[in-house]
């Protein structure tokens, strides 16, 4: 113990602690937007300040929510005129409200059983001195620690503990008092002073029998856990879910500490250390794709933003990027490098099948991903050849494996001009899909058409309605209306 | 004044004054004028127990949000800092105390910890050099607070994560102690009935803190006849699915904190002849929602589809009372008339506001995206398709929909089917993990280790026989008059909520194969009482159940159980209590992994 408390004694008076000086912020005017701001957000306590006399005043005719009572906020925030209402009402709620509960206070009930001894600071402690003397003064030591008793039995020093009163744990020197006291900590199920004592335990003992000890005792261990991540004792923290063979949790908590690292390069140098680590067979791979991906992100960032300030390169300059891909998802970047990379040959780190390749992005995705970034650049040449596929034969057919009325649907999200819309929306299959598509996108013509084929006469006709007076539509609509070729169902 | 909190079966009013006396009290050891340093997230719980007056009144000027350097200038005696037991708070403070100019005039520092003291938190200052300079530190255990007459929440949003991912029992505790403060206030609670791992612990330091308090006999007349405490975990699925009561509503859409809604401001302005639809308000609306209004508490736990026709019938009623002026004719009629016109216009304002909300909401229900999402939540909730990848998924996936709604509904999946098969958990993850980054594989982790998300094991689909057994789907529901509390989610019927019914009657022993198939254990305990106290119960009355939730409750499982109260042969009368009012998308983010 005197060890310790020598060392804190030196570093108290060695320490090298100064008040810090910040740059000037605090003339006059940014103190009143502070203040403000402050009381703003203490709006809450203003707002039942109101509630005080709300009930009445919502009562009496002001709903909440209404100019005078917008008024009636903003004055109460700068006092007078509010306050003598306030006292008024006060006075009312006191006797109301004076009942025996009130005499309750929770300091009675947990504070110890005086209510003059419920003053808890650590002029509470015995023979401390009063508060008075605690002279507010900086960086100083204040003799708190100090243990003027040595006689608590295990079980006084963690009711002390407990109360939040600060008593040296130092003289329970063997291993078999500090795992008393650590089971005393435990059985009183109050994290604050299991932590307490686990910091005394953390400090005494090696870590080898630290965590021999607490992997059997499992509440204890758990607190341990909460308390390195909570301190940030990463390098504690993976020794002993190494000890514990708790290995996925050891990977992932490994893993963890790459979103706190902010710059590109440290992170994908970081995130190579977690690739081998021991995840779950399923994560080691998705583990080794985020490393792959930012890898690729880095190399793609600095050749756009290379391209792209050189200014020489017309898909840049038409449509300038809005944020670096760096730390995007892989569907994000599998878009951006359709965007900016389509036609890119597949050697290159940027072309979208390179990536699809290298991530094993499935198809339906990658067409989805493609569509949607062809389709905002109105390339509907390459929408086009996305679902043309040659047959055998030579001949070439439309496919699609996400359906065409997500095509459709994506299409129109990107305002696709009718025409192509039109040719999509007749690939849609089931009739009645390609019908409501179609009347929903004003496709008029394959509407009209199918109507024709279905030889619904009654739904033609309504649907003439619809669509513009002397509009080639109309025309169209009656001359397929006349035609004696048809034989109507209905 | 709070008063709608005395309106309920048990006097929660009682709670509130016991807490704004401590406060009280602190303030006043810390004698002169007074500046309060706010730990923000603060702010909004301390709104619901004291007022600026009540600071006021002990000599608080001025009040500052805690932020970093220095302190803004304040001409007064004390600096109390008020913050939750955190480390990165300590960090601030202590640059506050290390920047203060020690040429001006001497100030004294005092910290209040709410709800607890953490010597850990100490440790720190002392480590950062500025515990000697803070002459109070104490405690304010603000452990639960009072939200209504018959709602207290404890507002502490990681204690499902710190319950049931990390095991830390710390908010266990405060749970614990909460019970003893009002037990303390209402009498011992004679009955203890409990389901879970936690609710065992609870229940455990209950009864070890009650031996270590026999100081002094509680003489008070017990109000609570039981005591239920209840895991999240027991049901994780309710939380999971979009609630469809008025209030759980705008909790879904607008979110509630600390019992105000910030809504926007378009539906709110006032019409008014010559505007010309100038000064359009920007900033939001606030709104508070409690019982306290009349309107308010009548429609807020209706489904939904029931609030119009209140609404509708509501507006004829106040028409028909201002048509009544011109009935009046005598001057007596006259002076009635007005004298009961404030009661009109605030009745109008109130009706007026909630027909906006109501618009508001309408306006996200009637989307084709809500009724497709309510769809496959109500194929999976009953038993339809749950162990194949569903269509809708995929599609808010490759729509890049919120990660929380996508993952809500992966969740809710898993939960029906007691957990997925690994082929369609793995095709999710892959799909998750590429669109929206792989660093969620941290999240991902987080629901599978809390339940939410796991692979099916055993190849055992327990999920038909909870439901049946428990009757948590029904077909036949009727949203405007209700029958059973399934209305809440337009079906199915909260699980926990169920629990607690079948409690009440006819007793758990009916139920016993189902809660051996519900995680952790089930048990009673009884607190026995002095003779004198022991209550014998009038015909007819009914007994009064406080139900705890450990890990939050949703705005919709409240609704049900307000519903139970109000049943005329239901018998028991519930107040609700929890860790933390939430809803599926605020209980998903506390389990997502930031950066810190």
């Amino acid at each position: 113990m005197s060890r310790t408390k020598g060392d804190e004694e030196e570093y108290w008076n060695s320490s090298k602690f100064k008040a810090f000086t910040f740059d000037d912020e605090d003339d006059e005017l940014s103190q009143l937007k502070e203040s403000k701001r402050a009381v703003n957000s203490l709006r809450d306590f203003v707002d039942d300040d109101d509630d005080d006399d709300l009930e009445r005043v919502s009562w009496s005719g002001e709903p909440v929510g209404s100019i005078s009572w917008t008024i009636k906020e903003t004055t109460s925030n700068s006092g007078s005129t509010h306050e003598g209402r306030e006292q008024k009402n006060r006075n009312s709620f006191y006797t109301q409200l004076s009942k025996p509960a009130s005499t309750y206070s929770l300091s009675s009930f947990f504070k110890g059983r005086t209510r003059l001894g419920s003053f808890q600071s650590l002029s509470d402690a015995l023979s401390d001195p009063p508060a008075k003397s605690y002279a507010p003064e900086l960086g100083r030591p204040k003799g708190e620690y100090r243990d003027y008793s040595n006689d608590w039995s295990l079980s006084d020093t963690v009711q002390r503990l407990r109360k939040g009163k600060v008593c040296s744990l130092e003289r329970f020197r063997s291993l078999q008092d500090k795992l008393q006291l650590l089971e005393e900590a435990v059985s009183m199920h109050d994290g604050n002073v299991i932590t307490a004592v686990l910091i005394f335990l953390k400090r005494t003992l090696s870590k080898e029998i630290l965590f021999r000890e607490l992997e059997v005792r499992q509440v204890a261990l758990r607190h341990l856990i909460h308390f390195l991540k909570e301190i940030g004792d990463h390098k504690l923290l993976l020794d002993l879910f190494r000890f514990l063979d708790r290995t996925e949790e050891l990977a992932l908590s490994h893993y963890r500490e790459h979103l706190n690292i902010q710059d590109p390069e440290k992170r994908k140098e970081f995130l190579k250390t977690c690739i081998g680590l021991p995840f779950s067979a399923e994560d080691s791979a998705h583990i080794q794709d985020h490393y792959t991906l930012l890898e690729r992100q880095i190399i793609i960032e600095a050749n756009d933003r290379h391209l792209e300030s050189a200014g020489q390169t017309e898909i840049f300059r038409k449509h300038p990027r809005k944020a670096s891909i760096l730390n995007m998802p892989l569907v994000t970047t599998l878009f951006y490098s359709c965007f900016y990379h389509y036609a890119e040959a597949e050697g290159t780190f940027s072309s979208p099948i390179n990536l699809k390749k290298t991530f094993k992005i499935p198809d339906k995705q990658y067409v989805l991903t493609a569509l949607a970034a062809r389709a905002k650049l109105r390339a509907w040449h390459d929408v086009d050849a996305l679902f043309t596929t040659k047959n055998w034969l030579g001949y070439t057919k439309k496919r699609a494996p996400i359906g065409f009325h997500r095509v459709v649907e994506i299409l129109h999200k990107n305002n696709a001009p009718v025409q192509i819309l039109q040719e999509y929306v007749n690939l849609v299959e089931d009739v009645d899909t390609k019908l409501n598509l179609a009347t929903k996108f004003k496709c008029h013509d394959v509407v009209i058409d199918t109507y024709r084929d279905l030889k619904d006469r009654q739904q033609l006709v309504a649907y003439r309605s619809k669509v513009d007076k002397g509009s080639a539509e109309e025309e169209k609509i009656d001359a397929i209306l006349i035609s004696s070729q048809i034989r109507w169902k209905n | 004044m709070a008063a709608h909190l005395s309106y309920g079966r048990v006097n929660l009013n009682v709670l509130r004054e016991a807490v704004r006396r401590e406060l009280r009290e602190f303030l006043d050891k810390c004698a002169g004028s007074k500046a309060i340093v706010w730990d923000e997230y603060l702010t909004g719980p301390f709104g619901l127990i004291a007022q600026y007056s009540l600071l006021k009144e002990h000599e608080v000027e001025k009040m500052f949000t805690l932020k970093g350097s220095r302190l803004p200038a304040a001409d007064v005696k004390n600096i109390i800092f008020f913050v939750r037991p955190r480390l990165e708070l300590m960090d601030i403070i202590a640059e506050n105390v290390l920047s203060e100019d020690r040429r001006g005039p001497a100030r004294d520092f005092h910290i209040l910890f709410v709800p607890r003291r953490s010597l850990l938190c100490e440790q720190r200052l002392k480590d950062l050099g500025v515990l000697g300079s803070f002459i109070h530190r104490e405690e304010y255990s603000l452990d639960l607070i009072p939200f209504d007459g018959d709602l207290l929440s404890m507002e502490s949003e990681s204690a499902f994560k710190e319950c049931y991912l990390e095991s830390d029992q710390t908010s266990l505790y405060h749970a614990a102690k909460g019970l003893m403060t009002l037990q303390a206030l209402y009498g011992t609670i004679p009955q203890i009935f409990g389901k879970g791992e936690c609710a065992r612990q609870v229940a455990n330091m209950m009864i070890r803190m009650k031996r270590e308090f026999t100081g002094s006999q509680n003489s008070i007349f017990p109000v609570f006849d039981n005591l239920l405490l209840l895991d999240r975990n027991v049901d994780l699925l309710t939380p999971l699915a979009t609630q469809l009561t008025y209030e759980g509503l705008i909790d879904e859409i607008y979110g509630i904190q600390n019992s105000y809604v910030k809504l926007p401001p378009e539906k709110f302005t006032p019409k008014k002849q010559g505007d010309g639809g100038k000064d359009l308000p920007t900033e939001a609306k606030k709104l508070q929602l409690n019982s306290a209004e009349e309107l308010y508490a009548e429609i807020r736990d209706k489904n939904f589809n029931a609030v119009g026709s209140v609404l509708s019938k509501r507006a004829k009623v106040i028409s028909a009372a201002f048509e009544e002026r011109h009935n009046a004719k005598t001057v007596g009629e006259i002076k009635q008339f007005v004298s009961q016109l404030p009661h009109m216009q605030a009745a109008r304002g109130s009706l007026a506001n909630h027909t906006s909300i109501a618009e508001l909401i309408k306006d996200v229900t009637t989307s084709e995206d809500f009724f497709d999402k309510l769809t496959v939540e109500q194929e999976f909730m009953s038993g339809i398709d749950t162990d194949k990848v569903n269509n809708y998924i995929e599609d808010c996936i490759a729509q890049k929909h919120p990660l929380i709604k996508v993952l809500r509904l992966v969740c809710l999946q898993s939960v029906c089917n007691s957990g997925l098969k690994p082929k369609v958990l793995d095709y999710y993850k892959r799909e998750i993990l590429q669109t929206y980054g792989y660093e969620h594989i941290l999240t991902l982790y987080n629901l599978e280790k809390a339940g939410l998300l796991r692979p099916q094991t055993g190849g055992r689909n327990n999920y038909p026989t909870i439901r049946k057994t428990l009757r948590l789907w029904m077909d036949d529901v009727n949203e405007q008059n209700p029958t059973d509390i399934s209305y809440v989610y337009s079906g199915y019927a909260p699980l926990s909520v169920r629990l607690a019914q079948l409690l009440s009657r006819p007793g758990w022993r009916s139920i016993e194969e189902v809660l051996r198939i519900l995680p952790g254990p089930h048990f009673e305990e009884r607190q026995p009482l002095p003779t004198g106290l022991q209550k014998k119960r009038q015909p007819g009355e009914n007994r009064v159940t406080l139900i705890f939730f450990l890990g939050g409750v949703t705005y919709a499982e409240i609704a049900a159980l307000r519903f139970l109260s109000q049943l005329e042969d239901g018998g028991t009368e519930y107040v609700i209590a929890t860790t933390k009012l939430m809803n599926g998308t605020t209980w998903i983010e506390s389990l997502m992994e930031k950066p810190i």
